[in-house]
């Protein structure tokens, strides 16, 4: 028999006992609906979870430091090294250097200091990290009270929350005030001539001896409140208790922790600035391993979130994994009403089927009919299921939204059907349908027609 | 073997038991018969002789035990079940007592159901169909339901729905079992009429003997399985 002939009789034979088999097809339903709503949960807080981590920019990130870092101290580590360009310095032409890489969206170093905050006759000690302009869509700025810098050099301040309660009991008056910052900022020093060694055979000289250090103060603005901790991520905002543009710190040429170590080093009497780590944002997670290969190619040491994301995608597969084993108990539950069905069909649809073989059917065109109907009821189930399921999986979005709004939490998406759900869902139901088919429609097809034209 | 002396049915020593629990029932026991091209035969004998196994063995609904039936010089009992439909579908058509239409089904789609089941293209069908209806004077009942047609009308929907596959063969089984001897009369008319217009080979099983004489070429008896006359045989004799 052909496909749209047997798709019509399957049709009519399932019009004709229209309530069994809608229930029938209602059991599927609500077995696909609770696979698509468990899946869509779990599919959305893997999308929830990633769009975060996309956000923070902890997984496109690749974070640089010198191998300088990691040696011992002074020129003669540097002497030893047999390969000098394995240890050159992290500064300005090495960040431009890596700018320049494919792919490598924004390059730029981590400027954080410790700095004395004045306001209304308070000071407190506080440390102040610069932060890029590409920080206002980011994720650890989500929570700002008031607003983000208006420019890369303005002379604005944000202070996270907890500091700024240190100032002011009600930090969200602090927004629109003006604080003072006192901070060291670094000089260039004449190397004293003459200067002998020191200890273990070592030349004054190979310390370069650094840096001078001048008071300086600064008026800031304050724009923003931050009622967050911005992370904690290597090179990235966290550990700061006030922020700046990141150019503006470059330019008040703050004296920063790191530099006493590298007071150690010839480094610092250079002119040019030497970064401590540098920050590299790439254009997506997939590029990372090849820009963290180059940037170690180049000579520094480099390191990426990008196992952790790794880890964080099999957890989720493990996840939708048991979420969909759970949410197909219920379709196996439904696939026994299939049987069910299509075996009362077989008794009460016995005399028509000993009709149709006896007008040219053989066992395979029976066969094929009763799958057909076992396949359209998982088919109209699967698709009643998706919208259902899709439906049940907005309920819980709008009421987690709802309770989240009611906790003054900013509202999320935890719920996503995208495309390969809905197909996979009405595929898997038509496949179980199929499955719970094989039985009633064998015996079917196995009916002797002679018996069967006897049947009252 | 295409036809054994032109016959379109030949049964050789063909038989069919059935165990019922320790008892051997012998349906049909090692019957030959032949059935020429373009006959009317009719099988008659009483209830439980034999002769709707046998003709049910003729159609390819069931397998003898033993011996061979040649239909058109095919053995039937070397088939396969796909091939059995085939022959089913095609070669012979069935008219029953009980007229077997799909009582949800129009006539048209009653009688469109062989088509389908031999994949003739739908563009062929309605015409086959309303000429089918037609030739049994029901095209006027085309989207009527078999329970809304009187007993001779079901009868002749069956006919109907037998000759549109245009099969060599037809096998009535008791056609006017369930109809009043007027609308009986009819039916064997009209069956008598495609025998002599088209030279269709019809096998009738019937229990009246007149119906019978009137309208069949030639009688075979059948009692407790066995035929019993058969004045073919007794010719050749």
């Amino acid at each position: 028999m052909k496909a749209l002939d047997l798709a019509e009789l399957a049709a009519r034979n399932l019009r004709e006992a229209l309530l069994r088999n809608t229930l029938t097809t209602l059991g599927i339903a609500v077995g696909v609906a609770s696979l698509v709503a468990t899946l869509s949960l779990g599919v959305g807080l893997q999308e929830l979870a990633s769009r975060r981590l996309a956000r923070s920019g902890l997984f496109d990130t690749v974070y640089v430091t010198s191998r300088q870092n990691f040696r011992g101290l002074g020129g003669a580590a540097r002497r030893l090294d047999p390969n000098p360009e394995q240890s050159r310095p992290l500064d300005e032409p090495a960040r431009q250097q890596i700018e320049h890489l494919a792919n490598v969206v924004e390059v730029y170093p981590e400027i954080r200091f410790t700095t004395e905050v004045s306001y209304a006759g308070r000071k407190q000690l506080a440390t102040v990290a610069g932060v890029p302009p590409s920080a206002r869509s980011s994720d650890a700025f989500e929570g700002l009270q008031g607003g983000f810098f208006s420019g890369p050099e303005a002379e604005e301040a944000i202070l996270q929350v907890d500091f700024a309660r240190e100032l002011i009991s009600q930090p969200a008056a602090l927004i629109g005030q003006t604080l003072l910052l006192r901070y060291a900022e670094r000089g260039p020093v004449e190397t004293p001539k003459g200067s002998r060694s020191v200890s273990g055979g070592l030349n004054v000289d190979d310390f370069g001896l650094g840096f001078s250090v001048i008071p300086r103060e600064k008026s800031l603005h304050i724009v923003g409140i931050l009622e967050t901790d911005p992370g904690i991520a290597p090179g990235g905002f966290g550990r700061g208790r006030m922020f700046i543009p990141l150019q503006l710190a470059q330019r008040l040429k703050p004296v920063q922790v790191t530099e006493l170590r590298d007071l150690m080093r010839a480094s610092l009497s250079s002119t040019t600035p030497i970064y401590s780590s540098l920050t590299v944002h790439v254009s997506s997670a997939k590029q990372v391993q090849a820009v963290e290969d180059a940037v170690k190619q180049m000579g520094f040491l480099a390191f990426s979130l990008l196992d952790a994301t790794r880890s964080l995608q099999r957890f989720f597969a493990i996840l939708d994994v048991f979420l969909g084993i759970f949410g197909s108990l219920a379709l196996a539950v439904a696939s026994l009403g299939i049987i069910n069905t299509l075996v009362m069909a077989i008794l009460e649809r016995r005399r028509e089927i000993g009709i149709l073989k006896a007008l040219g059917a053989g066992d395979r065109d029976v066969r094929q009919l009763f799958f057909a109907e076992a396949g359209a009821m998982g088919l109209a189930g699967g698709a009643l299921g998706v919208a259902l399921g899709w439906s049940i999986g907005r309920v819980i979005n709008f009421g987690t939204n709802l309770y989240l709004h009611r906790q003054n939490l900013p509202r999320e998406n935890i719920w996503s059907v995208p495309w390969w759900l809905v197909a996979g869902a009405i595929g898997f139901a038509v496949l179980v349908s199929l499955a719970a088919g094989i039985y009633p429609a064998s015996r079917a097809a196995r009916l002797d027609p002679v018996q069967a034209l006897r049947y009252e | 073997m295409a036809d054994r002396n032109g016959a379109a049915i030949h049964t050789d020593e063909v038989s069919r038991h059935y165990t019922m629990g320790t008892a051997l029932i012998r349906a049909v026991d090692e019957v030959t018969l032949e059935v020429r091209a373009g006959e009317f035969l009719a099988l008659l004998g009483s209830s439980g002789s034999g002769k709707s196994t046998l003709l049910n063995l003729m159609a390819g609904l069931d397998r003898p035990t033993s011996g061979a039936i040649l239909a058109f010089g095919h053995d039937l009992a070397g088939m396969s079940s796909q091939e059995l439909a085939r022959h089913r579908g095609r070669t012979v058509g069935m008219v029953f007592q009980a007229f077997n239409l799909l009582p949800r089904m129009t006539l048209a789609e009653n009688v469109e159901l062989p088509l389908r089941l031999a994949e003739v293209e739908r563009s062929e069908r309605a015409g086959r169909v309303r000429e089918a209806l037609e030739r049994v004077g029901l095209d006027a009942r085309l989207t009527h339901r078999p329970g809304e047609l009187s007993g001779g009308e079901q009868q002749r929907a069956a006919l109907a729905r037998a000759l549109v596959n245009r099969p060599k063969i037809l096998l009535a089984d008791e056609p006017t079992g369930n109809l009043d001897s007027h609308t009986g009369d009819e039916i064997l008319q009209l069956l008598g009429e495609i025998n002599t217009s088209f030279g269709m080979t019809i096998v009738m099983v019937t229990h009246e003997r007149a119906l019978a004489e009137r309208f069949a070429h030639r009688i075979a008896l059948l009692a407790d399985g066995k035929l019993v006359k058969d004045p073919e045989r007794e010719g050749q004799r």
